[in-house]
């Protein structure tokens, strides 16, 4: 809807904002429950080569969504192959010793389901979402494809032009997502979340068969994946299934926690400026560094949550209301935190300028609101309201069982507990007013930014071919 | 990300009819399961109607509800009025300024939105059950009450006109909105349903409010609710929400539209590596008889993801793109059958050469015996899938609603589908393809391409 346009989809990459989405979602919490048909909390075993089974009951329609989530993502990849663990996730679909080269969509089309792949900076996940008696065979086709995957020179060549026009269509033809993706590098000046997940073009171009086998058997294994399945199971069915499938895998041994570079202490504020006719209004955006859940002292990240949905979400955040309502300098704007990463989190803010808004004046406004902010902290009023936000989130989230399967899987992948999941409404009754006003001041620091700004230019007579009229037959 | 449909106002726009899953089906799917949903017909003490389904496993109320009479209501020197007011809804209402209607929203925690369509404006509401009579009230002010305020009305112009400025520089926007100017020349569906910046501006409150007051009354209005709340109970809400309105809507009579065919190929230069195509011509009407068999055919052309035919020779073939496909958009005045592409300028030419050639193909000799069996068990064994949240069952019901395809089409929908034999769908491919005739736009630089060209021929 026009609140907020469709813009503030770009101020991550594509694979990013997802992982923000789920992260948003994963911070939902069970209250002591109503819901009767679904059980409130996950149940989580391991089998004997170590990879860990999460199954989550919802009795409601005959349907079941099963999700592999590899503990693998672009972070992961070697210097100078960026994109690789995308690019892997595609030929994943290819085939194996049973499947021949194309066929594994069409066979669970063919058996009334549906499925599809996503790669973050810290995950790789596949899924399919078929009728419950479906689920055996599922299952059998994911624990095939973990470890049999059969390549060809000709697979690669051609999948290869697929990922290249995919970086088109979501980066190159759209200056927002430039631009973040320049953002994104400036903010992490060693950590490699400062590689865009689909890759740079010029990497993505030289990725070939040997880099996505030698990334698929390192990567793929049992003991580096989670199996979770939702929806109109039990436990016992699913450990069964997943004992005479995925059971039957080797651990890979030699797997070894990834050496990912640190990021070291930021020192200096960046600023990244885009010029572009394709640029539709001026745009301020900015990113800080912030810890995520898992790298936060404790309570940090919640409170971090709660802050940003005071100073950024929606029509009655302190941003829009300041920025969009009142002065109407700029026509959308807000912000967000994202805590779901593994080894690092980030707080955005952002506005478009209202007409001919100098974007300057843009941006001391929402310096304004952040330093009010840090200065003078939140009121209680606006606490319970956001906290009460969530809690609801929570009961709305278990009206879907895909919701339930990512927001317990994007936990698991990233080193966290089914407890972190569910015990987070507790912590987040915990958060006082003072925590809000600690994390501002402490997270919200010029050194710690990357501001963007994305301004239109005219378009340049000679850059114009003439642009049609009207339309001839031919 | 695999795969995704780059255009999402397709799913939506697409068949609204037919996407739609049902429960009887799941009994099909898992014969022992004792899972049946039982869609009740209440009817409230003031007359108003809706389809429920109660669900108390959860603890949420799930409402959609439409009201005939989408952005083909726009007065012509008014366009983007019905897409404005969907935006307006939640800026105030009886008492409550836009600031305070959204705070009460929030500490509610209420989910509202709207939507204009072509032909039908929609809303969707979904309450926690602990909090539906005050979530209900302020529904019921948003629809009887808005308040229209100048502020508001200013502030939610800005946004949709910077909202267009950054469409205008979006490839797979501007393709799509070329090709109705283009395909629809002259109707109501060639109109830019987000208006522009002139017609923005000359929309006032009153315009705003003449809208409401024409469009949401009860003789167009369908509703469907699914979750934690019983017929008795939902009735005397249904009257304190809705009871009020108009009994009648006040509509513009909108013409049937010509169909749309070419040869026609319109290229708008936009400095982008990639280039976009919107590709397509007439299609089937809903209540068509053929719509079925279209709707399968589709399935196999373009519809069907990773099963596809498109997708099999444009991208898993020849790596061509990323993302194909194809669409059925019936509509209460008119048909089309949609598809689009997005490849790189040198690429354009033979991308929509290969699409042709699989359209021609199927026009010719139509699907294969295996890829429509193919797709009627996708078709068939996919219908669960679309009923296993409160809130996807609501937008199911409704629109069955709208398409006015009857109670029993949920039992009926699998039969029908399994009843398409290879005879009707040759016929059928023969009467829907006409791959000479389409109406392309194509929104980049493309190479070695002209206007005057025939469609898919480097000029």
């Amino acid at each position: 809807m026009i609140k907020i346009p469709a813009l503030t989809k770009c101020y991550a990459p594509f694979f990013i904002t997802f992982i923000s989405f789920l992260g948003i979602a994963m911070t939902s919490l069970p209250t002591a429950s109503v819901a009767k048909n679904i059980s409130a909390r996950a149940t989580h075993f391991s089998l004997q080569n170590g990879m860990d089974v999460v199954v989550i009951s919802d009795h409601r329609a005959p349907v079941v969504t099963h999700m592999v989530w590899y503990r693998v993502g672009a972070a992961d990849e070697t210097p100078g192959k960026s994109g690789i663990a995308h690019f892997l996730e595609h030929l994943l679909f290819k085939g194996t010793k049973e499947i021949p080269s194309g066929e594994f969509s069409k066979i669970i089309s063919r058996n009334g389901g549906q499925d599809n792949a996503f790669t973050g900076q810290d995950m790789t996940a596949y899924f399919q979402r078929v009728s419950k008696d479906r689920l055996p065979l599922v299952m059998k086709m994911e624990a095939d494809r973990m470890v049999n995957l059969r390549l060809t020179e000709n697979d690669v060549v051609t999948e290869r032009k697929v990922i290249l026009e995919e970086r088109r269509s979501r980066v190159d033809n759209d200056p927002s997502s430039i631009l973040s993706e320049q953002m994104f590098a400036a903010l992490y000046v060693s950590h490699p979340y400062g590689i865009p997940v689909i890759g740079w073009e010029d990497d993505m171009k030289k990725l070939n068969l040997q880099d996505a086998l030698g990334f698929y058997k390192h990567y793929y294994a049992p003991n580096n994946a989670i199996l979770v399945v939702a929806g109109d199971v039990n436990v016992d069915e699913v450990r069964k299934l997943a004992e005479e499938t995925y059971g039957k895998n080797a651990p890979n041994n030699k797997l070894a926690k990834q050496n990912r570079p640190p990021e070291p202490k930021p020192q200096a504020a960046r600023r990244v400026v885009l010029k572009d006719p394709r640029a539709g209004q001026a745009t301020v955006q900015r990113f800080y560094l912030a810890p995520s859940y898992l790298t936060a002292e404790p309570g940090e990240a919640e409170a971090l949550d709660l802050l940003m949905k005071i100073v950024g979400s929606g029509t009655t955040s302190r941003i829009y209301k300041k920025m969009v309502v009142k002065e109407k300098k700029a026509t959308s704007a807000g912000g967000w935190y994202s805590g779901s990463g593994r080894d690092s989190g980030r707080i955005g803010v952002y506005a478009v300028a209202a007409g001919e808004t100098p974007i300057e004046d843009a941006e001391k406004l929402l310096d304004q609101v952040l330093q009010d902010v840090a200065a003078n902290g939140v009121t209680q009023k606006e606490l319970d309201r956001a906290r009460n936000a969530y809690l609801a989130e929570y009961i709305y989230g278990l009206d879907s069982q895909s919701r339930l399967a990512r927001r317990y899987g994007s936990a698991l992948v990233t080193g966290g507990t089914i407890q972190d999941v569910e015990e987070w409404p507790e912590k987040l009754k915990k958060v006082v007013l003072g925590d809000l006003q600690r994390v501002a001041k402490k997270y919200l620091v010029e050194k710690r930014s990357v501001t963007g700004i994305l301004l239109p230019i005219p378009k340049e007579a000679a850059d114009q071919a003439p642009a049609s009229s009207s339309a001839k037959k031919s | 990300m695999r795969y995704i449909r780059l255009l999402h106002t397709i799913q939506t726009a697409i068949s609204s009819g037919f996407l739609i899953a049902a429960f009887v089906i799941c009994l099909s799917l898992s014969p022992n399961s004792a899972h049946a949903m039982n869609i009740q017909k209440v009817k409230s003490p003031g007359g108003i109607e809706a389809w429920l389904v109660e669900e108390h496993g959860v603890p949420l109320i799930a409402m959609r509800f439409g009201f005939k009479g989408g952005t083909t209501q726009d007065p012509k020197d008014k366009t983007g009025l019905a897409h404005f007011v969907s935006g307006m809804l939640d800026e105030g209402a009886g008492s409550l300024k836009s600031e305070e209607f959204q705070e009460r929203v929030e500490d509610l925690a209420v989910k509202m939105s709207y939507s204009a369509g072509r032909d039908v404006f929609t809303g969707s509401f979904t309450t926690l059950s602990e909090r539906r009579d005050e979530a209900f009230e302020l529904l019921r002010l948003a629809l009887n009450e808005p308040r229209f305020d100048r502020d508001a009305v200013d502030r939610i112009r800005g946004q949709i006109i910077a909202g267009l400025k950054f469409d205008a520089n979006d490839p797979n926007k501007v393709a799509a909105k070329e090709w109705f100017k283009l395909a629809f020349a002259g109707h109501p569906y060639s109109r830019a349903a987000k208006g522009d910046e002139d017609s923005l501006k000359a929309i006032a409150s009153e315009d705003l409010k003449n809208y409401t007051s024409r469009i949401f009354a009860k003789d167009n209005l369908k509703i469907s609710v699914v979750g934690d709340i019983d017929a008795d109970t939902l009735g005397g809400l249904l009257d304190k929400v809705f009871g009020k309105l108009p009994e009648k809507s006040d509509l513009i009579s909108v013409p049937e539209a010509a169909p749309p065919y070419g040869p026609k190929r319109k290229i708008i230069q936009m400095k982008v590596p990639q280039s976009v195509a919107q590709f397509g011509h007439g299609g089937v009407k809903r209540k068509d008889k053929d719509f079925v068999a279209a709707y399968v055919l589709n399935h196999i052309i373009g519809g069907g993801g990773f099963a596809s035919k498109l997708m099999e020779e444009v991208r898993e073939k020849r790596g061509l793109a990323y993302s194909v496909y194809s669409y059925l958009s019936p509509m209460d005045y008119g048909a089309a059958y949609i598809g689009g592409v997005a490849t790189q300028n040198n690429a354009v030419g033979k991308t929509l050469d290969v699409i042709q050639g699989v359209l021609s193909h199927m026009a010719q000799d139509g699907p294969t015996k295996d890829e429509l069996e193919n797709s009627i068990r996708y078709l068939t064994g996919s219908y669960a899938l679309r009923f296993d949240t409160s809130s996807k069952i609501a937008s199911q019901l409704l629109w069955i609603q709208i398409e006015d395809l009857g109670s029993d089409y949920i039992e009926k929908r699998n039969g029908l589908i399994e009843a398409v034999t290879m005879d009707i769908i040759r016929k059928v491919a023969k009467r829907l393809i006409k791959a000479d005739g389409l109406i392309v736009t194509i929104v980049g630089q493309p190479e070695n391409m002209t206007e005057s060209s025939a469609p898919g021929q480097p000029g």
